[in-house]
């Protein structure tokens, strides 16, 4: 009887441990072809070019040279790479911040004033959240060029200051945030606007506008085809456009043959290394920022 | 008071979505001639396009990477989401962040990484192939190269999806599961019965993006062209055209038609499609 009530019971939860333990196993499948281009790049950037050519590509060469390529690379061409490393960082900062900022007056606005056209306005900018960037590169680079704005930092710039999705995020976020009766009694304080919107508003809504920051540094530090189209002095490259200019040149044997594939491979590692880490750091920004998108 | 704060996204807004769409159409509907000037063409240039074979190669390459690409990669986000919600597995948290990894990496650093990976030069697949007697696979062929593009895509975006997926999950009342397992409801009955239908604007949402995503594809196949440019043409999809046209040749005009009808293109089979499942999703939701 005791035998009978037990052991069904027993069965059961080691049945349910194995398909937990099966389950597993199958995500550690896909994991394992999510990190084998990283595992690849990451050895691949340590190997010396005779080591890249003569030993297995999924397993450390005979030589470390990690700290040689590196080198290399920060040296190459005139140490160019160190410039389009900076250019990406400027970039991406400066389209973030300008993003972050411009969505969160943007979506505050809407979210707490009510004003003629209001809805019309914001549904012309959900209708932009389905544009997708690479859809405008080249109508704004038709018109950069016949403005005469081609070749230009801030040909980059300011088109990556652009977020529709940031508004919604915002507007969402300060809807639910910010108490009107905290702006108010801050107005019957006599706060003025602005003073509303810099020393009560903003504090409250920082996560938000961390995520939109992050999402837009990202978009832009990723971003190949408009500033491919835009550029065109290797100076103002940001690292994408760069390093694929190097990677067609080791392609044709061109720019000192073997030597660049070492320095296009620990190149790439570099390029990849800050946004992984800001991703780490700041999960639960872009968690929020995604999940937030989605269910509404 | 409002329109101030509203003013710095308007004018970005202004300059760099309406003017760039304004202009580009009236660039359009004109056509540039070395002796003559500039003539207005009406649609002289769409017509072009709606007769030109290099455009729908475009299309037709990225069609059928469509419809076999995008139902894998939106099938496995979907399975990892509902098994990562579910919950019976270990090291939940390590797996949702590391599958989200590939996002974070520029889709022209994941092209380069996998060009190699594919190549003749020193990929493992070729190494492996060699040490053990066999031909090397060529993933780089006229015959391959949309498949090998079709998995960098998927590397990149499957963790992407799944995150979106997970959220929507995470919005289900948990109450709902209880519900249904009293019901006599097992795993499978509660992810197709009650989760999917739940899941539909997320899903819909993912397939209008990847469907957006896979027609304006540039990065990916535009990188590929380094180390297969016998393959990758100078319109293996539109944007690459559009790009080649613009940039290299200065067929401002032209180009600027080519990519309308992109967006036209899109536009018709995502409204399609949106509208001949709006009805399914209607009455089971």
């Amino acid at each position: 009887m005791t035998d009978a009530a037990v052991s069904p019971g027993i069965g059961r939860s080691r049945s349910l441990r194995r398909s937990k333990r099966l389950t597993t196993a199958l995500l550690c499948l896909f994991l394992v072809y999510t990190f084998f281009p990283l595992f690849y790049l990451v050895v691949a950037s340590t190997k010396s070019n005779s080591d890249l050519f003569s030993t297995f590509g999924l397993w450390f060469g005979h030589d470390f040279n990690l700290m040689a390529n590196l080198r290399d690379l920060f040296v190459y061409s005139d140490g160019i790479f160190a410039r389009w490393l900076l250019n990406t960082f400027l970039y991406s900062f400066s389209a973030g911040l300008g993003a972050a900022l411009s969505a969160t007056a943007a979506g505050y606005a809407f979210a707490k004033f009510s004003f003629w056209g209001r809805e019309v306005l914001f549904g012309a900018i959900l209708v932009a959240v389905m544009i997708p960037q690479t859809a405008l590169v080249v109508p704004t680079f038709l018109l950069l060029a016949r403005e005469g704005l081609t070749d230009s930092p801030l040909g980059v710039i300011l088109p990556s200051m652009i977020s529709p999705i940031g508004v919604y995020l915002m507007r969402v976020y300060i809807e639910e945030g910010v108490d009107n009766a905290l702006l108010d009694a801050a107005r019957i304080d006599g706060a003025g606007e602005w003073r509303i919107f810099r020393s009560i508003v903003f504090p409250l809504i920082m996560p938000g506008f961390v995520t939109v920051l992050l999402l837009a540094f990202v978009a832009t530090w990723n971003n190949y085809f408009l500033p491919l189209i835009v550029l065109s002095t290797p100076a103002y490259f940001p690292l994408t456009v760069g390093l694929a200019s190097w990677y067609r040149l080791a392609s044709m044997g061109n720019g000192g043959g073997q030597v660049m594939f070492s320095v296009v491979l620990v190149g790439a590692l570099v390029s990849i290394v800050p946004v992984i880490i800001l991703f780490l750091i700041l999960q639960r920004f872009w968690q929020g920022g995604l999940a937030l998108g989605s269910v509404k | 008071m409002p329109y101030l704060f509203l003013a710095p996204f308007l004018l970005l807004f202004v300059a760099f979505v309406v003017a760039p769409l304004v202009y580009a159409f009236y660039t359009s509907v004109f056509r540039d001639t070395l002796v003559g000037g500039r003539h207005f063409v009406a649609f002289a240039n769409y017509l072009r396009v709606a007769s030109d074979a290099n455009f729908w190669a475009g299309i037709s390459n990225l069609l059928f990477f469509g419809v076999t690409q995008v139902p894998i990669m939106l099938g496995l986000a979907l399975a990892l989401g509902i098994v990562l919600d579910r919950g019976d597995v270990y090291a939940r948290g390590l797996f949702r962040l590391g599958f989200f990894i590939p996002y974070a990496v520029p889709s022209v650093v994941a092209a380069l990484i996998w060009g190699y990976i594919y190549g003749p030069a020193f990929g493992p697949f070729t190494q492996l192939a060699k040490g053990l007697g066999l031909p090397p696979p060529d993933f780089l062929s006229d015959r391959t190269m949309l498949f090998s593009l079709a998995n960098i895509v998927t590397w990149e975006f499957t963790g992407y999806n799944m995150v979106i997926y997970y959220a929507a999950l995470k919005a289900i009342p948990s109450d709902l599961r209880e519900a249904a397992s009293v019901d006599g409801a097992g795993s499978w009955q509660y992810a197709l019965l009650i989760q999917l239908p739940l899941l539909w604007p997320a899903i819909l949402l993912t397939i209008i993006f990847s469907i957006n995503g896979t027609l304006q594809l540039f990065n990916e196949p535009y990188q590929m062209r380094s180390i297969a440019p016998a393959v990758i043409g100078t319109h293996y999809t539109p944007n690459i055209y559009a790009y080649f046209l613009s940039a290299a040749n200065q067929q401002y005009n032209y180009a600027a038609a080519v990519s309308f009808v992109l967006g036209f293109v899109i536009a018709a089979i995502a409204g399609a499609f949106t509208l001949a499942t709006n009805r399914r999703g209607g009455t089971s939701g």
